[in-house]
């Protein structure tokens, strides 16, 4: 079991971390990793801790893996590379704060968006807002108006799904 | 064997602020939606997207404006003289998986098919020419993306094979000569500053390299939650104007208070390069850096950018390989030739 990196005490949490161009180890006791602002420290994986540890049971989680290309998480960590573009889907939780930290806390595009996608993409943010609409609707309990909001979302979805096809 | 220029756009002519900014480059990194990233592809994928982008009108034998280069037709001289020209990545040059790059006429465009992203599209210019460059690269991510559906989602942006490139995936890069700095011991200051404004600072040829010369390409790392226009006016108006402003003010105080030391470090090396029977590859870029600084200041006539930036390209391994037909190690014979290259140049002027 890998010691702590700050102190002598065993590791429960273990990252990647981008130093100029080359990914670092990190192995942090529970302590230093909550000082270090880890969210979550000492608990299990899938949380929206950056990487999968080592439980104080001693035995390993079961770690993710993407459903398309089979790339396992213990694999990402240790060559730092992504397999397809569903693995961003597949390790989302555990890719979050590790590009947070890598981009200077920013977790979401801005700017260019590819030409074939850009109708696709208008579709997506408006089913984000008629959500945010339905949901203030429910809020105020104006129902008429929900049920058009209902009717515009379903509408869209269907649209959606048929481009994924 | 591939045939090169004389010297690539990024050595030719002098461009803006080229005392201190060598070359500007712009590289987007691009996959294409479905096939699996190049690290987790089978050949037949590899193929595929090699198939796929030289089916565009980029490749077209006729009016096409990129020459597809088989990265396995070359021998070991040939890729090393890509990496040299700055056309290549060492570890594309290296690896001996299905990929190829295409070259434009005048070596300022290349597309890397099958590095680490399926695409690394990247426009090369002489001296400070960042919005130059990155209008050359847009144009050609435009015309690709109109026959290539490339791997993307609203959240993340453009999805790259490293989670830290996503975003708009875009690398904007300068190489700066500062021997001035160096001089003055203010280069671990301008290395701070950089890390702070999250900028990559590396060596001669890119990633992993260390600094020849007092060479550095200085990239930005972030690439999300901000557009690329943004990117470019910050690091293109901002940064960069900054770093050459530190080096001048470097040169003028080495040329207020240490003229003769200056002089002396310039006319040396010249006098070196101009007798010396044998060189190393890192000894004469060493040496041509001073020259060049020499060069910029004013102090030496006999010689001129251009030339000095020919020469930094030539005695490298691959070059001088290729142009005096010596063997590739570094021996005797490869140091006695490059040492007649640079004496047959600088002596005669």
């Amino acid at each position: 079991m890998h010691k702590c990196d700050l102190c002598d005490k065993s590791a429960v949490l273990h990252d990647l971390v981008l130093e100029g161009s080359q990914w670092k180890p990190v192995h942090l006791c529970e302590d230093h990793a909550r000082a270090q602002g880890y969210p979550g420290s000492g608990e299990a994986t899938g949380t929206g801790q950056p990487v999968a540890e080592i439980p104080r049971t001693g035995k390993r989680k079961r770690l993710a893996a993407c459903e398309t290309c089979g790339l396992t998480l213990a694999l990402f960590r240790r060559k730092g590379l992504l397999g397809c573009a569903e693995c961003y889907r597949a390790f989302e939780p555990h890719l979050e704060p590790l590009i947070g930290r890598a981009q200077g806390g920013a977790t979401y595009h801005c700017g260019h968006v590819p030409l074939q996608k850009e109708a696709h993409i208008d579709r997506r943010m408006s089913r984000i807002r008629l959500l945010k609409e339905l949901n203030d609707a429910v809020s105020s309990e104006q129902y008429e108006r929900a049920a058009r909001i209902r009717d515009d979302l379903q509408s869209l979805e269907q649209k959606i799904e048929v481009e994924k096809d | 064997m591939v045939r090169f220029n004389e010297s690539g756009p990024w050595l030719g002519e002098e461009g803006p602020d080229s005392d201190v900014v060598v070359s500007s480059r712009v590289r987007l990194a691009r996959n294409l939606d479905g096939i699996p990233f190049v690290n987790r592809a089978s050949d037949a994928d590899r193929n595929e997207v090699v198939g796929m982008v030289r089916r565009t009108p980029l490749f077209a034998t006729d009016g096409g404006s990129l020459r597809w280069i088989e990265m396995s037709d070359l021998d070991e001289c040939d890729r090393q003289q890509l990496v040299e020209r700055h056309l290549v990545s060492k570890q594309f040059a290296e690896s001996s998986a299905a990929r190829g790059v295409g070259v434009s006429e005048d070596e300022s465009l290349s597309v890397m098919v099958n590095e680490e992203d399926h695409l690394r599209i990247q426009t090369l210019w002489t001296g400070s020419a960042l919005s130059r460059a990155h209008e050359k690269v847009s144009a050609i991510n435009q015309e690709l993306e109109s026959h290539l559906d490339f791997a993307f989602n609203p959240r993340w942006g453009f999805l790259t094979a490293c989670p830290t490139n996503v975003g708009c995936g875009v690398r904007f890069s300068v190489m700066l000569h500062l021997p001035a700095l160096r001089i003055t011991d203010e280069l671990e200051r301008v290395r701070r500053s950089a890390k702070d404004l999250n900028l990559a600072v590396r060596g001669f040829h890119g990633e992993g390299t260390e600094s020849t010369g007092d060479f550095f390409q200085i990239s930005n790392q972030i690439t999300l939650g901000i557009s690329e226009e943004d990117l470019l006016q910050a690091f293109a108006e901002d940064v960069v104007p900054r770093l050459v402003d530190y080096e001048r003010s470097a040169r003028q105080l080495l040329l207020g208070k240490k003229l003769c030391t200056l002089e002396d470090r310039v006319h040396r090396a010249h006098g070196i390069l101009s007798n010396a029977r044998m060189l190393e590859a890192n000894e004469a870029i060493n040496l041509l850096s001073r020259v060049r600084l020499g060069v910029s200041l004013g102090l030496l006539e006999s010689t001129s950018i251009q030339e000095v930036h020919r020469l930094l390209l030539h005695v490298q391994p691959a070059h001088l390989s290729a142009l005096k037909n010596v063997a590739l190690e570094n021996d005797e014979s490869t140091r006695v030739a490059r040492a007649s290259l640079v004496r047959g140049v600088l002596a005669s002027t």
